[in-house]
């Protein structure tokens, strides 16, 4: 199928010689946002970066925009971010410097930096909404404002995919509206999007579809929201109800417009 | 200052001059992707080279260069690794290193005079041939830590992403290994094996109190390499202690001097938006 971006197809992976996913089948069609949803533990991030290639494979296939992954050579179509707590390390850099480094896909060695990777590095930051702290150390930025430069650094090579690893998680407020907004843009623009939730929060009215893991196992798929907290979860919390009842918009998957 | 013009301080201020622009500027990637005493490692395994080069005859730095090489690409895939035994089996190669070194250099007679040579450094007696490998060398690095800087960069600030991005990861990663251990070979006829990390570390810690870009950082660290390095042989003699010592207690200095004006200088500012 030539329109699907990613296509996972019974895929297995053994971490520290622990089955983490079991047989799971994913795909992400061109234009698509797909959300993967489950508790900690699911096997959601590993999924990802089995995607991507970080994670070896014990069984099954990833074909990305129709390719088998070990033969997949055209990785500036795709923009990572990956889950991390800080865009810094042991130097100083600055948010223009960390967002460069998206640009070196299928580079050569020799080729120069030039107006077009800086016209990029612009534009990526003027999505995120951080072009005025382009010259900032990253180290100085709040924990929000880091995510943001590493989805601009994912975002400077131009990619047709987007996959992101909990991009919300630990973001202040301001940040997640910038980081809502930077996906909206993308995705009118046509990229395709596959990434980790906690909870779908302000991303809500952008997604296409949620894919729901429990235990390396997909529970639930469908382009609803899957009911709050499942009732036949072994982990269930059979709670009483709130005093004043369940209103829809106290759903943390939010309300679809 | 007529001492300055003497044959051999001229070599020495030479090599001063080109060490203290390479060491930094490798040191550089070592501390942003905080292995800042992989340079210690990579130095007590030259030393066997070291030993291994006078054993057989042939040219000491030759083999260092060989052996270090080895050690260090040793070194980098027990890092890419992960394991938990990692740092054990640093250990391992480390003190290997350092023993195996000693204990070659002490069958050969008169080997323990060579040993301090190598050791803490004889920067006043670097020969001109010396001088030739010192400065291919350093070109070689120079080429590697800056024609390389972006993808280096990259990986060392973020390795599952340069590898998403497609980039040879490992083979960067080796590639700043083996940089690392030439850098080293050519430092040690400086500063010494045992000091060599020093020269690598300290004028990069020194210059990112001052500085707010990786690109800015490294060119102060090498002029601070720069600086220290021709500055302790040109001060050592008056002073009549040894050069080697005295580059890395300079570096110290201007380190202590550079995160005192950094908290003198740095208001706290609150970035928005």
């Amino acid at each position: 199928m030539i329109d699907r971006v990613v296509d996972v197809k019974a895929v297995s992976a053994d971490l520290g010689g622990r089955r983490i996913l079991h047989e799971v089948d994913l795909q992400v069609t061109t234009g698509e946002v797909v959300t993967l949803l489950g508790a900690n533990g699911s096997g959601k991030s590993t999924l990802v970066r089995g995607v991507v290639g970080l994670v070896p494979l014990s069984g099954g296939t990833v074909e990305l925009f129709g390719t088998p992954l070990p033969r997949f050579r055209e990785w500036g179509r795709i923009g990572y971010v990956p889950q991390r707590v800080t865009a810094a390390s042991g130097v100083p850099a600055t948010v223009r410097e960390v967002v460069a480094a998206g640009r070196l896909s299928g580079r050569g060695v020799l080729a120069r930096f030039g107006a077009a990777d800086r016209t990029a590095v612009d534009d990526a930051l003027d999505v995120v909404g951080l072009r005025p702290l382009g010259r900032t150390g990253v180290a100085k930025l709040s924990g929000g404002q880091q995510q943001r430069v590493l989805i601009a650094r994912a975002l400077a090579g131009r990619p047709d995919l987007l996959i992101l690893d909990e991009p919300m998680s630990g973001v202040d407020a301001d940040s997640q509206l910038a980081i809502a907004a930077a996906l909206e843009q993308m995705v009118a623009g046509g990229t395709s999007v596959l990434l980790v939730l906690h909870e779908l929060g302000q991303l809500a009215a952008l997604i296409d579809r949620s894919v729901v893991l429990g235990d390396g196992r997909v529970t639930y798929t469908g382009s609803e929201p899957p009911a709050p907290g499942d009732h036949r979860d072994a982990d269930h919390d059979f709670l009483p109800p709130p005093a004043g009842g369940f209103g829809l918009s106290s759903s943390p998957f939010g309300v679809r417009q | 200052m007529s001492y300055l013009t003497l044959p051999f301080i001229e070599k020495a201020l030479l090599a001063a001059l080109l060490v203290g622009l390479a060491a930094p500027a490798v040191g550089t990637y070592l501390v942003q992707r905080r292995l800042a005493l992989m340079g210690d490692g990579i130095g007590h395994v030259a030393l066997t080279g070291v030993a291994m080069g006078f054993l057989l005859g042939t040219s000491p730095v030759l083999t260092a260069v060989i052996v270090a090489s080895l050690g260090a690409v040793a070194i980098e895939l027990v890092r890419a690794r992960g394991r938990a035994s990692g740092d054990v089996a640093l250990a391992m190669l480390f003190y290997g290193g350092l023993a195996g070194g000693v204990l070659l250099i002490s069958l050969e007679p008169g080997g323990n005079t060579n040993l301090l040579t190598y050791l803490f450094g004889s920067i006043l007696t670097v020969s001109g041939q010396d001088l030739v490998t010192i400065g291919v060398l350093t070109v070689g690095v120079l080429v590697v830590a800056i024609g390389l800087r972006r993808q280096l960069f990259a990986v060392c600030q973020d390795e599952e992403f340069a590898r998403v991005s497609g980039l040879p990861v490992q083979l960067l990663n080796i590639v700043l290994a083996v940089t690392a251990a030439l850098t080293v070979t050519v430092a040690m006829r400086v500063v010494g094996l045992l000091l060599v990390s020093a020269l690598l570390v300290v004028p990069v810690a020194a210059a990112q109190q001052l500085t707010r870009g990786f690109a800015a950082t490294m060119a102060l660290a090498m002029v601070i390499g720069v600086v220290v390095s021709v500055g302790g042989v040109v001060a050592s003699h008056p002073l009549n202690v040894g050069p080697g010592a005295l580059i890395v207690v300079l570096a110290i200095v201007v380190f202590g001097f550079a995160s005192l004006a950094s908290t003198l200088l740095t208001r706290p500012t609150r970035v928005s938006p």
